[in-house]
């Protein structure tokens, strides 16, 4: 593995690989002393194009766990909006010598020209690009899935006794997962179909159709209308739900722009609240990537709930990113320098 | 790609398989860990307050079967609660000379390793250089009274200032030469420990 830009071209044995590595990093973060000295004298660049509290945090906090030097550089207030080209940041940071590069991007497929385009020797990380791919987000999901839809855990009610003996090695063959909500905008989405295929677990994407991607029929994934009759027909052992963004919502002034008449109507469709938690099976469990519009697609009951898993996820966030450093960054790459050329997904925007 | 190791040129492809020693035998391995135990427990004065921590792969079941041999010695002793696993991976300082290498489990006793006698215990002691590795890791994990060390071959040629406390056999032998310690619990063979001829250099 060179670089992590997506879960499209992530073989079944890379991803058990990266979320193996996860789970004994994840180990050594409930010690006392929780840093390492695997990364020492490495550079790991933050480089933000758009906004992010979490991942940022959770990429610094990652980087900093393994002893690399962190740079981090966001487009406010940096040479950026002065109009600089991202080729020109990628020379800066490749004089700089950096090791390895997080970029998220608000246009689909920039990691994917930092890492084929030849200006920088760095390993690249996809931490979410436009509308495409965030990996990251993805393997940390199939993480927290894996640690609870497995073994014992599986029998467990919510989200209570993960089985981590059980997990190590595992896949996700047979599990079923619910994504449910803003697809379209959702790269968290792209990524953990694809990811979510590779491991075998079905996938049915819940959405109005307003909010599904033209395409989507080729994804390797059943899609539904109905989130009442996906719960209680098809029985999801997880349900991911996903974040409302209204920032990507033009003429977002009546709160949903063109893709649902009202808030409230969105809610009451495809928000998840007590009554719709109840139809779960009760080893099921809750995931939302973050931040949560509260009231809009997860309502508070279902948010704090015992089967609810958010907050885990961001803690097994640092974990992944751990893994995903230490497998980029470790070894001796010098033998596989030259690029791979994964198949880009092109993504239509409407 | 050529992997292959860095041989002059002039040496013919086909070299003669290569010629394997059997050093020890089960027997002797056996035998081997039996004194290293009771050296353990003369030198420590009893295994009260003792920790074994094997390092992955093949210093866990040797400190698996140390432990069985402590408590047939100490009676009281339970092995399950002396025997811990400690990967060292993540403080090795050669991780950019190899490609990545697979981080393993860190597993102490449930006692944990403060104020205790931490017995390592590791299959083959070459350069040292493993042991330093726990060395660190060791101290991000507790503070121990003592660290000793077990190794059931030392090979010589020390790269650091190490030196082991319980040696089942020192091994004279030159650095081309590969040591390899076969275990029942971990490669499926007999125990043995074999020296493979490699090419003189």
């Amino acid at each position: 593995m060179r670089h992590l830009l997506s879960t499209q071209d992530l073989a079944r044995t890379d991803a058990i690989r990266i979320l193996d590595t996860a789970a004994q990093m994840s180990a050594t973060q409930s010690r006392e002393i929780k840093k390492l000295p695997t990364l020492r004298g490495r550079t790991v660049v933050n480089l933000f194009f758009e906004d992010s509290t979490r991942t940022r945090i959770s990429f610094e906090t990652a980087a900093k766990r393994l002893s690399a030097d962190v740079i981090n550089f966001s487009a406010k207030g940096s040479s950026v909006s002065k109009g600089e080209s991202l080729k020109d940041t990628a020379l800066t940071l490749q004089a700089m010598g950096a090791d390895a590069v997080v970029i998220r991007h608000q246009a689909s497929g920039a990691p994917y020209t930092l890492a084929t385009s030849g200006w920088v020797e760095a390993a690249v990380v996809n931490a979410g690009d436009g509308m495409h791919q965030h990996p990251t987000q993805a393997l940390l999901d199939a993480y927290t899935l894996r640690r609870h839809l497995s073994g014992t855990a599986l029998s467990a009610p919510g989200a209570s006794g993960p089985d981590d003996v059980a997990a190590l090695g595992a896949d996700l063959a047979g599990r079923r997962v619910a994504v449910v909500g803003d697809v379209l905008h959702s790269r968290v989405a792209r990524s953990n179909v694809h990811l979510l295929h590779t491991l075998g677990a079905e996938v049915t994407l819940v959405a109005p159709p307003t909010l599904l991607p033209v395409g989507v029929e080729a994804w390797p994934c059943r899609v539904a209308y109905h989130l009442d009759e996906t719960l209680r027909d098809w029985s999801p052992d997880a349900v991911m739900m996903l974040r409302v963004q209204r920032e990507r919502m033009s003429g977002a002034g009546t709160g949903g722009g063109a893709f649902f008449p009202n808030p409230l109507e969105y809610t009451r469709k495809y928000g998840l609240d007590a009554r719709r938690l109840r139809l779960l099976a009760e080893h099921a469990v809750v995931l939302h990537p973050g931040p949560m519009n509260r009231g809009l697609e997860i309502s508070a009951e279902a948010a704090d709930s015992p089967r609810a898993v958010i907050v885990e996820q961001v803690a097994n966030g640092v974990a992944v990113r751990m893994a995903v450093l230490y497998l980029l960054l470790a070894g001796d790459t010098s033998g596989d320098r030259t690029d791979p050329a994964p198949t880009t997904e092109r993504v239509r925007v409407p | 790609m050529n992997s292959g190791p860095a041989v002059p040129n002039d040496l013919p492809n086909d070299l003669p398989p290569e010629i394997e020693t059997v050093v020890l035998g089960d027997t002797e391995i056996a035998r081997a860990l039996t004194r290293i135990a009771h050296e353990i427990v003369e030198r420590n004065k009893g295994a009260h307050e003792l920790v074994l921590l094997g390092i992955p792969t093949r210093g866990v079941p040797l400190a698996v079967r140390l432990a069985e041999r402590l408590a047939t010695i100490e009676p009281g002793l339970v092995p399950a609660d002396v025997v811990g696993e400690l990967d060292v991976t993540m403080y090795r300082d050669d991780l950019y000379k190899h490609p990545t290498r697979t981080i393993g489990a860190t597993r102490l006793p449930a006692g944990g390793i403060d104020g205790k006698v931490v017995v390592l215990v590791d299959d083959v002691l070459y350069s040292g250089r493993t042991i330093r590795a726990a060395l660190d890791a060791i101290s991000d994990l507790g503070r121990p009274r003592a660290v000793q060390l077990a190794a059931l071959v030392d090979r010589g040629h020390r790269e650091l200032p190490i030196r082991p406390d319980f040696v089942g056999k020192n091994l004279p032998t030159s650095q081309s030469e590969r040591v390899r310690v076969r275990l029942a619990e971990v490669d499926d063979a007999t125990d043995s420990v074999v020296i493979e001829q490699g090419v003189d250099r």
